[in-house]
């Protein structure tokens, strides 16, 4: 009897859960002037009309590209510098490290709305403003620091034993590291790359603050839809259903090695 | 666990020493800087001492604004944590449900948090949203434009929908991450639901959980662009929350000084408090373990 009232509830929570969302997805397939004539629980005239205008309008599906290309820079940049450093917190002591794994964390504390203006000149002085690279690097201040951590995890839970087979085998560190190691916690380095996409994707202020015309986020040129007939409504939710797709393809890869995520963390 | 003590593993850490720090220690560092002065342009700007953070300090909007923020991120982790582990408990084990869960649950975390504010602006209409027409047609009156209260439980309705799904994942990798033996030790002493959760399940989901507390806590209390747009900050000053008013001080009025001491308080309070947990959750628990 438990299990099945356990079931129902989670049953009725998804359907809530999904129920803003099936909103956005019922406007999108609809007019603005049918979205505003009336409360319709379905689209009465259906309309692919507002995803055609995204998909062929260069300034709409130039957001999307422009973010998928700052977020996939900073997949790679977070990955490659956190995958050393997380071995090195899961293997070795040294020298202040507690310290530093706190301190990487305190980098997700500062309020970003502060971070805009001392942002907009450090890249200036360098030159790197409307860059795809800016942003990516601007993300890594939230997503390094979570990439360590998750990570950790993961390379905690392999046994040590098979680090010093091999260097006994004679393989050298990077020889190692990346035809050894790596192979083994590929579970791990999914669900990173899934939380470093999902955090660099969804941010606003940031990549909103560094970037212009060349590499402007898909989410700040949505806030551009107002007209002088106000907001258009139904354009807004196509392209907001369309913000949500190349997330939910990522977590589809990852789906079976979410779980395992954060369980083998040392906290 | 016996690690090795090697102070080589810091060429290891290097890299990443070396990225965090040209985005959080330059940026901080200018930050610092404006705090202490006061700038009316390009070459013009005097020493003030500590005169911004007196300002800031003595300022009753912000006094306001943090309490307001406080509530918020209270009410926030007593909702969603809880919550998140009830869904994570009531979750499938196996099988293909597993799959189909995992992504459902993860879609709003996938929305931009701009597009979450909009979204919820029209789902709470009372003319042509979803929630809006079910609430009124249930005969209440509701309009988050109009009353704070209103304001004020369409944000943290916003707020649970948009973040709880993340609980609920870190707690069910928590949860998957239990041997099976655990459970069958459980059932052969003929412990109650109720004792398994307390005795095996909630001490084992120490670890996830104090991510999920630390980062909610992290993320409600620099919480911007969703109230933001969905309210504005209003009615009055009511979803006013700490970056909102930072923002406008440091964009609207333009006051670098003052907005720069308020973010390096800012900034010390969350510190603070994450601290605060970090240890609590380290520690509660440690002593029970037999």
């Amino acid at each position: 009897m438990r299990l099945k009232k356990s079931a129902i509830g989670l049953i009725i929570y998804l359907t809530l859960l999904m129920l803003p969302i099936y909103w956005m997805f019922n406007m999108s397939l609809q007019t603005n002037a049918d979205i505003l004539g009336g409360f319709s629980m379905y689209p009465a005239n259906p309309t692919l009309k507002n995803y055609i205008k995204i998909f062929t309008d260069e300034s709409w599906y130039s957001g999307y590209i422009n973010s998928i290309t700052y977020v996939s820079i900073n997949m790679v940049i977070s990955l490659s510098v956190a995958l050393p450093a997380a071995y090195a917190f899961s293997r070795y002591r040294f020298l202040g490290d507690k310290h530093m794994f706190f301190w990487l964390l305190t980098n997700r504390m500062a309020p970003p709305a502060v971070f805009l203006l001392p942002f907009f000149q450090l890249y200036s002085t360098f030159g790197l403003i409307d860059t795809h690279i800016a942003v990516a690097l601007a993300h890594t201040l939230f997503n390094v620091p979570l990439a360590v951590w998750i990570l950790e995890g993961f390379m905690s839970g392999v046994s040590r034993e098979i680090d010093e087979t091999a260097y006994i085998d004679g393989y050298s560190f990077p020889r190692f590291f990346i035809t050894v190691f790596m192979p083994l916690i590929r579970s791990g380095i999914g669900v990173t790359a899934f939380f470093c996409f999902m955090f660099s994707w969804v941010e606003l202020l940031l990549a909103r603050t560094l970037t212009t015309t060349v590499a402007k986020p898909i989410a700040a040129v949505m806030t551009r839809t107002v007209s002088a007939s106000g907001l258009d409504w139904g354009l807004l939710a196509a392209a907001g259903i369309l913000t949500i797709v190349p997330g939910a393809l990522v977590i589809w890869f990852v789906r079976n090695h979410m779980a395992k995520g954060f369980a083998l963390g040392r906290v | 666990m016996n690690k090795t003590e090697n102070n080589k593993a810091w060429f290891l850490v290097l890299p990443v020493f070396v990225i965090v720090a040209f985005s959080a220690i330059i940026p901080l560092m200018t930050i610092v800087n404006y705090s202490v002065q006061d700038i009316f342009g390009p070459n013009q700007r005097v020493f003030v001492g500590t005169e911004w953070f007196v300002d800031v300090l003595g300022d009753p909007r912000l006094r306001d604004a943090l309490w307001r923020q406080f509530l918020f991120s209270g009410l926030v982790l007593l909702i969603e944590i809880p919550l998140g582990v009830l869904i994570a408990l009531a979750m499938p084990k196996q099988g293909w449900l597993v799959s189909v869960v995992l992504v459902v649950l993860a879609l709003p975390l996938l929305i931009p948090w701009n597009v979450i504010g909009t979204i919820w602006i029209i789902f709470t209409r009372p003319d042509i949203g979803l929630l809006g027409v079910a609430i009124n047609g249930l005969g209440v009156q509701f309009d988050h434009t109009a009353s704070p209260l209103d304001a004020w439980v369409t944000v943290i309705l916003m707020e649970v929908w948009h973040w709880t799904p993340l609980v609920a994942l870190l707690a069910y990798a928590g949860l998957r991450a239990i041997p099976d033996a655990y459970f069958q030790a459980a059932r052969i002493d003929g412990a109650s639901a109720w004792a398994t959760f307390r005795y095996i399940q909630l001490p084992k989901m120490r670890g996830v959980l104090t991510i999920a507390v630390l980062l909610r806590f992290m993320d409600s209390f620099l919480i911007y662009a969703e109230p933001f747009v969905l309210t504005g900050g209003g009615p009055g000053n009511s979803t006013t929350f700490l970056s909102i008013y930072l923002v406008k001080v440091a964009v609207g009025q333009f006051d670098l000084g003052p907005a720069a001491a308020f973010s390096i308080i800012y900034f010390l309070i969350i510190l603070l408090f994450s601290w605060l947990f970090y240890q609590a959750l380290l520690n509660v628990g440690t002593g029970e373990k037999r």
